[in-house]
């Protein structure tokens, strides 16, 4: 913890309900509604085009609804200007302005505000010293490195003491070393802050590893909110599956009732289903590659379900060796860990893939 | 030029013998049509007149004559006040054009380059006859109010047609810089609670400065420079009309002259200076990641009316001038009236029988400059871009030097130089009218040279390369590939350097020895200075104007058909 007196940040709710937006017949954001929690750290995550963008500046006041509104606080801010919001944002690009140094972009926020002069100096100096560039004061943007330029953009952000900080791909410019370190450096910020924060990003992984809550967003739609162990294990369709890890998704149908029950992948194999599991009809099977093994053709583990196949490829991936398993007409991947001097499957191999009917996932769409 | 190879290594030579004459062979001609008058210049201005031993008596002449004290005023006045005006014209346009979403914002763009391709003196011809003591305007408020607004009289006359005439070089250079801003940059200022005016003064037009402080600067050494409309609005106490009129009245052995081309070239100097001055140590560049300029706002009912209106008042003002000099090409008479008399097609005859010898010499000197400029231009680019040639980089600064050193510089130093030098049959060379053409190409360079080093810049060198892994040599490479894909900024460089030639007098006022040699600003110049030859002279101007024009959208169309034909258009 820093020693320095924090800023006088508080936690609030933001509110978004019934955002619709479009770019003439381009519908880009369809009935979003949100509810993140005061002090959160929330995430915008998708493709890109998936609108992810387009609310977080429809947020900020850069973009304007045809519906819905935003409330913040509990206060709707839909018809204020950006200049009236309170809501911080750090740009991609940073938007560092290069003919002002990094003490004046860090006290322009609060210069437009009014603040006095000696309050002014003594914001600018927290903020700085909070991303831990205090002795740079005096650069100008352009002799930063990549990484000390965002963090001026999070300080000139966070100085003004926004309501919400929002922060739109913050570490796409950054080389991947950097990119892990500084992550790190704005969840221990914002859990300092107690601010809440809404991160835009299409990497799955830097929303999982420091954001409490995700929103999956894909064509203009909020796929599913949860925690990232809730999307992982519980996604709500295929495409959350798909987008959070690797998923492998088995297309069939449900045959034979009773104890007869199975579903029937595509090419022929049957899959045998316990009474107490219930499958949608027209569901896919889905299930990751760690959570099927392989054995010997003809071979099932106990309390689990099998299915031929055959060995396609297989890559090493280090801790793991991934196969490509064809089952019918489809390849699946599984994931086995890697043990010196343990069998490896070969190539053309016939296998077993078996898999627990309990952990697998029964997905529409 | 020091173009020699390093001999303790002969494998690697620094350039092939070809590029070094080519270097050797343009450093000649810089040196000799560019170094050598303005040193000559210079020299005189620095010695004893007869006795050639340096003094600097005729500096202390000049800054005890009280007139030459008040022209520098006047010029120094004159130009500042045409910066300020110059911005007051071209801010709006390029604001509200940049900014909003705003109807007819290529017209306005376009029309906003209108004033350049004609002489400013024409248009203060033109001027006199809205504008003047007795124009339409003064006649027409003289009748409802009972008095007179004094537009021309005097300095405010010179400030005011060069002021419409310049003010598209802070227009041109002031949009580019505002639809370069990245829109971020602006957007992060709103988020933090900037809004309206503070946050163009305090974002949006610091972003922009470059470009403002590019056209802004450039306005201020052309008007200080300007020859022709000072002595067209029979304004004398300036400072490039006293070079201009100390020479030819006095003589050209007289040092004044000299010494008023030195103040000149160092007022140029210090303004370029100045302006670069301001800018250094910020980068503008570097964070700039291109965002697709600033965000276009729709305006409110109120806002619209008030920014089309300004829009049209300041359209209406800038193209008087154009309008003007039609209407006088047509008139039978037009003097203390707020129209002409009656109209007649007489003048147009007149200037396409007996003046067809400008139209004529000012198409050939144009061409000839414009092709003597792009050869050079892309022979420097080549050199600077493509070569290692040691001191490659002094042909670009010497060539481009040449835009800080007034057009009645250049020709009181080709007259000086010049003069000495005989053809076998004792005609002096000066007098020819190759000299013409040639001060014309050194005064173009620079923004040939532009247009070409932009042109070959944008060429990947694996092109290059390409071609000289299957067998083509140095020179065939760049005939083959390189100029081929750099025709569109040749021909861009071609039409700035002809269409600016083809209005220039500055230099051409110095060196035009009989009319059968002058080209059409001369000829206009001539016209203008008779009330009776002004009909004539309007309809030359009109020829001029439509001439340039014409040039100028032709070589459009061939550019973009080129790019189009390429695959490299938009």
């Amino acid at each position: 913890m820093n020693a320095i007196a924090p800023l006088a940040t508080k936690a609030v709710a933001v509110d978004i309900e019934g955002i619709n937006l479009s770019y003439g017949t381009n519908h880009v954001l369809k009935n979003v509604n949100l509810a993140i929690r005061p002090g959160e750290f929330f995430a915008f995550l998708g493709p890109s085009g998936c609108g992810k963008t387009t609310l977080l500046r429809l947020i900020a006041g850069f973009n304007q609804a045809d519906t819905g509104q935003v409330r913040i606080g509990g206060q709707d801010i839909s018809t204020l200007p950006p200049w009236k919001r309170d809501v911080g944002m750090v740009f991609q690009s940073y938007a560092l302005w290069p003919h002002m140094t990094v003490r004046k972009n860090v006290a322009f926020g609060l210069e437009e505000r009014g603040v006095a002069r000696a309050e002014i100096e003594r914001r600018v100096g927290i903020a700085l010293d909070l991303v831990g560039l205090g002795h740079l004061g005096d650069r100008r943007p352009s002799q930063l490195s990549g990484g000390q330029q965002q963090r001026v953009a999070v300080a000139r952000t966070v100085a003004v003491e926004p309501k919400v900080l929002l922060l739109d791909e913050p570490l796409s410019n950054l080389d991947a070393k950097l990119r892990v370190q500084v992550r790190r450096e704005l969840r221990d910020l914002q859990q300092r802050l107690g601010l809440t924060t809404i991160f835009v990003t299409h990497d799955q992984e830097e929303a999982n590893t420091i954001c409490d809550r995700i929103a999956v967003m894909n064509e203009g739609i909020v796929q599913q909110v949860g925690t990232p162990m809730e999307l992982y294990e519980r996604p709500a369709n295929l495409f959350v599956a798909n987008f959070l890890g690797t998923a492998n998704i088995l297309e069939g149908k449900v045959v034979g009732s009773g104890t007869e029950r199975a579903f029937e992948v595509k090419g022929g194999a049957k899959l045998p289903i316990p009474g107490d599991v219930a499958v949608p009809t027209g569901a896919k099977l889905v299930f990751r590659p760690q959570h099927a093994t392989l054995g010997a053709a003809g071979a099932a583990h106990a309390g689990q379900v099998a299915l031929p196949g055959r060995i396609a490829h297989r890559e090493f991936l280090g801790s793991s060796m991934r196969y490509g398993v064809a089952i019918g007409e489809t390849e699946v991947s599984v994931d086995l860990p890697f043990q010196s001097g343990g069998d490896l499957h070969e190539v053309a191999a016939p296998v077993s893939l078996s898999l627990s009917p309990r952990t697998a996932l029964w997905l529409e769409r | 030029m020091t173009a020699v190879p390093a001999l303790s290594r002969p494998k690697r030579m620094s350039a092939t013998p070809g590029q070094i004459a080519l270097a050797l062979a343009i450093a000649a001609f810089l040196l000799f049509f560019l170094v050598l008058p303005v040193a000559t210049v210079i020299y005189v201005a620095f010695t004893e007149k007869g006795t050639n031993s340096f003094t600097l008596i005729n500096f202390y002449d000049f800054f005890r004559t009280e007139l030459f004290i008040r022209s520098f005023w006047n010029s120094v006045y004159v130009s500042a006040m045409s910066v300020v005006w110059a911005s007051v014209f071209a801010l709006p346009l390029a604001y509200l054009t940049t900014r909003f979403v705003f109807r007819g914002a290529a017209i306005v763009q376009t029309l906003g380059f209108l004033p350049l391709i004609m002489p400013p003196f024409v248009g203060a011809v033109a001027m006199q006859l809205f504008f003047g003591r007795n124009g339409s305007i003064n006649l027409l408020l003289d009748d409802w109010f009972g008095f007179k607004i004094g537009f021309m009289e005097g300095l405010n006359g010179v400030i005011f047609v060069q002021s419409v005439h310049y003010f598209p070089f802070i227009l041109i250079n002031l949009s580019a810089a505002l639809r370069n801003i990245d829109r971020a940059m602006e957007e992060a200022a709103q988020n933090l609670g900037s809004s309206g005016f503070r946050l163009f003064r305090r974002i949006v037009f610091p972003l922009a400065m470059p470009g403002y402080l590019a056209g802004a600067s450039l306005v201020f050494v052309k008007v200080f420079d300007d020859l022709a409309t000072p002595l067209l609005l029979n304004v004398k106490d300036m400072l490039a009309p006293q070079a201009y009129l100390r020479v030819t009245s006095i003589g050209i052995a007289d040092p004044m002259g000299y010494v008023i081309a030195v103040v000149l070239i160092v007022a140029s100097v210090v303004a370029m200076w100045l302006s670069a001055l301001a800018l250094k140590g910020r980068d503008y560049a570097t964070t700039q990641r291109g965002g697709g300029g600033l965000a276009k706002r729709v305006m409110s009912p109120t806002e619209a009316i008030f920014g089309y209106g300004v829009v049209i008042l300041i359209l209406a003002l800038v193209l008087a001038p154009h309008l003007g000099l039609l209407l006088l090409s047509f008139a039978t008479i037009w003097s203390y009236s707020p129209l002409p008399d009656a109209f007649t097609v007489a003048h147009y005859a007149r200037v396409f029988g007996e003046s067809s010898i400008y139209i004529k010499n000012t198409l050939i000197y144009a061409s000839l400059a414009g092709g003597i400029d792009i050869v050079l231009g892309v022979a420097i680019a080549y050199l600077v871009l493509r070569t290692k040639l040691v001191g490659r980089e002094w042909l670009d600064w010497t060539a481009s030097a040449a835009l800080a050193i007034p057009g009645v510089v250049l020709g009181i130093g080709y007259l000086r130089t010049f003069y000495g030098i005989t053809l076998p049959d004792g005609t002096p060379l000066a007098s020819l009218w190759i000299t013409i053409v040639l001060a014309l190409a050194i005064r173009r360079l620079p923004y040939a040279l532009r247009a070409c080093h932009a042109a070959l810049q944008q060429i990947s060198v694996s092109l290059e390369e390409a071609a000289e892994n299957l067998g083509a040599t140095k020179s065939r490479t760049v005939r083959r590939v390189v100029v081929p894909l750099m025709a569109g900024g040749i021909l861009a460089g071609f039409v700035t350097s002809f269409s600016t030639a083809a209005v220039e007098l500055s230099a051409t006022l110095m060196l035009v020895q009989s009319n059968s040699d002058a080209p059409l600003a001369y000829g206009l110049y001539v016209f203008m200075q008779s009330a009776a030859g002004r009909g004539p002279g309007a309809a030359l101007g009109v020829v001029a104007v439509i001439l340039v024009a014409a040039c100028t959208f032709l070589s459009h169309l061939i550019i973009e058909r080129s790019q189009k034909a390429k695959g490299m258009g938009h």
